[in-house]
C-alpha cells in the first residue's frame, strides 16, 4: 500500500466530484425528495396514508439515497474509465498494487454514500415535518449500520461497474437496480410482506432489505423491523462477497 | 542507477480478441464461455520474444500492425500478464515486483488515455502526486513540461476538447512527469504532423541524453532509422532481426532492392536475371513479379529491360529501393511493412 498515491487518488476523485457538484446533488437528492414529497406529503396530507407513514418512509429513503449514490459513484466512472479511452490507466500505473486503485474507488464511494445518507435526513425531515418521529437512541449502532450500508453500496458499485459493459448500463438499471429498489423494503417494512410469504423469503437475498431494515431499526425502532443481528451479519456478508467479486472483476479488466 | 530492459522467451496467447490493455483493437468483446465443445480460438500475440535492451539506449521495436509490439510493451509495463517467459526492468521482475517496476517506468500508450475529467495541468499534477512528488515539485515540473510541450495556453482547460496531437503531447509530458528511468512510447508519432514529430524526436533524444532508456514502437522505418541506436524487427510475435540500423541495412543481400513486374512469368528469364553482375538474389513475387536484391540500383534497370526485350516479355513496372529497413523486412517476410 502506498499511502501517498492512495490519498492522491482520493484527492483526484474529490476534485472531480467538486467540479460536478450541482449535477451530483440533483442526481442524489432529486428522486428521493420527490418520493418524500409525494408519499410523505401528498398521500399522507390527503388521508390515503396514515400520518405514521412519514416516519416509516424516512429510513427507507435514506437507504435508497445511500445505495443509489454509492453504486452510481463507483460503477459509472469505472464503466467509463475501462472503455476504449482507458482513462484509468494512469492510476493503474501508479506505484502501488492495483487492488488499491479499486479499494480507493470503494472508499470514495463510501464517503459519498455517507454524505448522501446524512444529508437526506434533514432535507426529508424539513419536507415532512411535522409528524416525523425519529429517535436516535442508539447513535453508535446507527453509525455502524450507516457505515455498513455505505460500504455495501460502494462494493456493489465496484462489482457491477467491473462486470457491466458500457452498452449494458440501461440493462443494469432495469434488471438489477430497479428490482433491488422495489423489493428492497425501502417504502414499506419487511413485515408488510407477510401476506406474500414466498416473496417475503425471496427478498431476503436483496441486500437493500437489510440496509432499509437496519436504518429503520436504529432510527424508528417503534416500527417492526428485522433484528439488528441479522442486519449486521447479512450486510457484512454481502460486503465481503461484493468486495471479493469486485476485486476479481477489476483485476480481469485491468490486466489482460 | 542505470536501468535496462530484459525479456526471456516471452509468450502471450490470447483466447479471445486482445483486450485493450494490450493496445489491440478498438472494441472490447465480452468473453464467450465455451462449454467444452469447441476449443477457444487462440491468438498467439508473442511467440518467444527475448530482448536485452541496454541502459541508456534508444531501442525500437519495428513491425507492422499486429506484430506484437504493443503486447511486448504491455508485458513490460505490467499491463499484460505473459503466458510464459520472464521480463525485467533493471533488476526487478516485472510481474513479481510491479510497484518497484512502475516507479521506474513512464508509459505513453498507443491511444491517448488521459484522465478526461481533469484539466491538462491537473493531469500532470495528480500524476506527480501518485508518484509521491511534493506539492512544490509537482507544480513546478508540470509548468515546465506544459511549456516544453507548448501546452501552456490550454493548461487549465479540460482535455476532452483537445486535438489528437495535443493529447499525444500531453500523454508524453505525463509519462515524463515523475522522471522515469525507462520511457516506453507505443507508436508515439502516429497522427502527429511533421513539425510536432520533429519536436517529439528532439524531446526523446534530449531525454535519452540525460541517461534514460527509451523503448519505442513504430511501423515507420524512417522514425526507427532516425531515432534508434538499436532496433528489433518484429513480425507475428517473433523477432526476425536485431541490430543497429546500419548493421541491419547492411545485412540485406546487396542492399538495394529492384522490384520488377513482367507481362508473364518465365523461369528462364529469372535465371538470366540471377546471372547479372551485382545481383545477389532473385525472388519470385506476386503477379509475375521478381524482387532483385543487388548491390546497385538504377544501373541494373537497363540490363533488366534488355533481357526482357530479348525474351519477348513485357516489362510492366520497375521500382528501385535504396538500402533500407523496409528492404530488410521484405527480405525476411516477403511482405512490405506498409501492407
Amino acid at each position: 500500500m502506498n499511502y501517498k498515491a492512495f490519498m492522491a487518488m482520493l484527492a483526484r476523485d474529490a476534485r472531480v466530484a467538486r467540479r460536478n457538484i450541482v449535477a451530483l446533488l440533483f442526481q442524489t437528492f432529486l428522486q428521493p425528495l420527490m418520493f418524500v414529497f409525494i408519499f410523505g406529503r401528498v398521500m399522507v396530507g390527503s388521508g390515503y396514508m396514515p400520518p405514521s407513514y412519514k416516519s416509516l418512509l424516512l429510513p427507507g429513503i435514506m437507504a435508497l439515497s445511500m445505495v443509489g449514490t454509492g453504486i452510481w459513484a463507483v460503477a459509472m466512472p469505472l464503466i467509463g474509465e475501462f472503455q476504449f479511452t482507458r482513462e484509468i490507466e494512469d492510476r493503474l500505473l501508479a506505484p502501488m498494487d492495483i487492488s488499491w486503485v479499486a479499494i480507493e474507488k470503494v472508499v470514495a464511494g463510501t464517503l459519498q454514500a455517507l454524505a448522501a445518507g446524512l444529508m437526506v435526513i434533514p432535507f426529508a425531515w424539513l419536507l415532512l415535518r411535522p409528524g416525523v418521529d425519529l429517535s436516535l437512541h442508539r447513535p453508535i449502532l446507527f453509525a455502524v449500520v450507516a457505515l455498513l450500508v455505505a460500504v455495501f453500496s460502494a462494493c456493489g458499485g465496484l462489482a457491477l461497474g467491473c462486470s457491466v459493459e458500457q452498452t449494458h448500463i440501461g440493462l443494469m438499471f432495469s434488471l438489477v437496480v430497479a428490482p433491488m429498489i422495489f423489493f428492497g423494503c425501502t417504502y414499506y417494512p419487511w413485515s408488510a410482506l407477510a401476506n406474500f410469504p414466498v416473496m417475503q423469503k425471496i427478498v431476503l437475498v436483496n441486500p437493500l432489505v437489510y440496509a432499509s431494515e437496519g436504518l429503520r431499526a436504529t432510527l424508528v425502532p417503534q416500527f417492526p423491523h428485522l433484528s439488528l443481528l441479522a442486519v449486521f451479519v447479512a450486510l457484512l456478508g454481502f460486503n465481503a462477497l461484493f468486495l471479493t467479486v469486485g476485486l476479481r472483476q477489476f483485476h480481469k479488466k485491468a490486466v489482460s | 542507477m542505470a536501468t535496462g530492459i530484459r525479456t526471456n522467451e516471452l509468450r502471450k496467447v490470447y483466447h479471445s480478441a486482445p483486450p485493450l490493455a494490450a493496445g489491440g483493437g478498438g472494441f472490447s468483446f465480452a468473453e464467450k464461455r465455451s462449454k467444452g465443445k469447441q476449443p477457444k480460438p487462440e491468438i498467439v500475440a508473442l511467440n518467444g520474444i527475448s530482448l536485452d535492451i541496454h541502459s541508456g539506449e534508444i531501442f525500437c521495436l519495428l513491425g507492422p500492425n499486429g506484430a506484437g509490439k504493443s503486447t511486448t510493451v504491455g508485458v513490460l509495463t505490467t499491463r499484460v500478464k505473459p503466458t510464459a517467459g520472464e521480463a525485467w526492468i533493471g533488476d526487478h521482475d516485472v510481474w513479481k515486483e510491479q510497484s518497484a517496476v512502475k516507479r521506474l517506468i513512464g508509459v505513453v500508450a498507443q491511444r491517448p488515455n488521459l484522465d478526461f475529467s481533469l484539466t491538462a495541468r491537473e493531469i500532470l499534477v495528480f500524476h506527480g502526486a501518485y508518484f509521491g512528488l511534493s506539492s512544490h515539485e509537482r507544480n513546478h515540473r508540470a509548468a515546465a513540461l506544459l511549456e516544453r510541450f507548448k501546452l501552456t495556453d490550454r493548461a487549465d482547460q479540460i482535455v476532452r476538447g483537445f486535438s489528437g496531437g495535443m493529447m499525444q503531447r500531453l500523454s508524453i509530458a505525463r509519462a515524463m512527469m515523475h522522471d522515469p528511468q525507462v520511457l516506453f512510447l507505443d507508436e508515439p508519432s502516429a497522427g502527429l504532423d511533421p513539425q510536432t514529430r520533429l519536436l517529439l524526436w528532439e524531446i526523446i533524444r534530449e531525454y535519452n541524453r540525460s541517461g534514460k532508456t527509451v523503448l519505442l514502437t513504430t511501423h515507420n522505418m524512417e522514425e526507427a532509422d532516425a531515432l534508434c541506436q538499436r532496433l528489433a524487427i518484429v513480425d507475428h510475435g517473433r523477432i526476425i532481426a536485431l541490430g543497429t540500423p546500419t548493421e541491419l541495412k547492411a545485412s540485406v543481400p546487396g542492399g538495394y532492392l529492384v522490384r520488377v513486374r513482367f507481362g508473364r512469368h518465365s523461369p528462364d528469364l529469372f535465371e538470366r536475371l540471377q546471372a547479372l553482375s551485382g545481383v545477389r538474389e532473385v525472388r519470385a513475387a506476386e503477379n509475375s513479379g521478381a524482387d532483385l536484391y543487388a548491390d546497385r540500383g538504377g544501373s541494373l534497370v537497363s540490363e533488366v529491360a534488355n533481357l526482357a526485350l530479348a525474351a519477348n516479355i513485357e516489362l510492366c513496372d520497375v521500382h528501385i529501393s535504396e538500402p533500407s529497413l523496409e528492404n530488410l523486412f521484405l527480405h525476411h517476410t516477403g511482405r512490405s511493412l506498409r501492407e
